[in-house]
């Protein structure tokens, strides 16, 4: 049985991880809430331009434009979207492990695709495994606005105007409840599924200079848009898989801390009823 | 006096939102002044600022960083990548913004930087403006 002392040490650094497991689930908890609503004030600006871009599209038919067109693939690109640090549960590796599957089965071989990795952990995964990685962005803070985010988004969209890859498609954790995120994969480009976002859009709009032109600034921004939303998706299953990891590690540290208390007890029991024994033995022994 | 109202979004959030008599904005094909009732109409926007005057004759201004504005007969939505009002607008930050585009425009790297330097320098004399209020 171990010793009294061993025990007690145990017991003492169970309860320092303890400490801090509840409190990077706190800070979770706050980061989490204000990521939502970061989530929520990017809609109403994903909405409007949606409504417009379908507006334009659908008004006429004879404006189009590099984006809207699907083209044969030859190439595809892949967004992924990760976090810097560990300690948040499966939030990282069901996504790797999605994307993964995905290109297993879509692609026969690596120059298939290219990769644009979102945060340290997955672009650390696929440069490790050799795998096409064209660009990464780490270091994004807590709640990113449009400015830090602007840059990889750019890069996406123009490389796909270049014509580096034919497709693009992002890898994201969808924030769905703080238990639940789901692994999802959206099309960015070509543009495709054009619907309003809101009803009694049926204006027909003059445009000035010309539908062509304003398609050539809406559709760039857009698609950034749209990558700049998937991250605010996932900055916010983030901090929700977090926040779970962190609770599920404080109670496993409480059922430790439990049981280490029992064994300490007895312990301490089998230590007091040995000494009694002895002082019981030695006087005997004197009689 | 007939109002319509305005909404000015960014991926970041409303930057406004108010009924206002007259919108003043500058679009790729020139300044343009929008009342209330006007027809539907879509335009690009360049980096500028934006006037809106409100019913009693007092103007807010706003700086935005290009996008565009959507004008309907009841509603004006501004989209840009970026907006910032006049007096939120952190002045000593933009002035810093400046310098650093200015350096580096000296500095002529390359065509893609140059370009990039050219737009930053851009937006940070916009930003100085439109908080002077002087458009």
């Amino acid at each position: 049985m171990a010793s009294l002392r061993e025990v007690k040490n145990r017991i003492n650094s169970t309860k320092k991880t303890k400490a801090m497991t509840k409190a990077m689930q706190m800070v979770s908890a706050s980061k989490k809430a204000r990521a939502e609503q970061n989530a929520k004030s990017y809609v109403p600006y994903m909405e409007k331009v949606q409504d417009v871009v379908a507006a334009i599209a659908s008004g006429t038919t004879d404006a189009s434009h590099p984006m809207l067109v699907s083209r044969p693939v030859k190439k595809t690109g892949y967004i992924i979207i990760t976090s810097d640090r560990g300690l948040a549960g499966a939030y990282n590796s069901s996504v790797i492990r999605g994307l993964v599957n995905t290109l297993n089965q879509r692609h026969k071989s690596k120059d298939e695709y290219v990769i644009l990795a979102i945060g340290r952990v997955g672009k650390d995964y696929f440069a490790k495994r050799d795998y096409n990685v064209v660009d990464s962005v780490v270091g994004l803070p807590d709640q990113p606005s449009f400015s830090d985010v602007k840059a990889i988004a750019r890069k996406a969209v123009g490389m796909f105007a270049e014509g580096t890859f034919d497709e693009l498609y992002m890898y994201y954790n969808h924030y769905i409840s703080v238990i639940q995120q789901e692994v999802t994969e959206k099309k960015v480009l070509p543009i495709t599924d054009l619907a309003p976002a809101s009803e009694g859009v049926t204006a027909s709009y003059e445009f000035d200079p010309s539908a062509e032109a304003i398609l050539e600034v809406l559709l760039p921004q857009y698609a950034e848009s749209l990558v700049f939303g998937a991250i605010l998706d996932g900055k916010a299953s983030e901090h929700a898989a977090r926040m779970t990891a962190m609770k599920a590690a404080t109670d496993n540290a409480d059922e430790l801390i439990k049981s280490l208390d029992l064994l300490y007890n007895r312990a301490r029991q089998a230590a007091i009823t040995q000494e009694i024994t002895e002082i019981v033995g030695g006087a005997a022994a004197l009689e | 006096m007939k109002t319509v109202q305005v909404n000015i979004v960014t991926p970041d959030g409303p930057v406004y939102d108010s009924e206002v008599a007259m919108v003043i904005a500058k679009t790729v094909s020139g300044e343009i002044g929008v009342l209330p009732g006007h027809i539907p109409l879509v335009a690009p926007l360049t980096i500028g600022g934006v006037q809106l005057k409100n019913a009693s004759g007092k103007s807010d201004f706003v700086a935005v960083s290009g996008g565009f504005i959507e004008v309907r007969p009841d509603k004006i939505s501004i989209l840009a990548p970026s907006a910032e009002l006049a007096s939120s607008i952190d002045v000593a930050r933009a002035q810093e913004a400046k310098a650093r585009a200015e350096e580096r425009l000296k500095a002529k790297k390359d065509e893609v930087d140059f370009q990039r330097a050219e737009l930053a320098l851009k937006r940070a004399i916009n930003r100085i403006n439109v908080h002077e209020g002087n458009m």
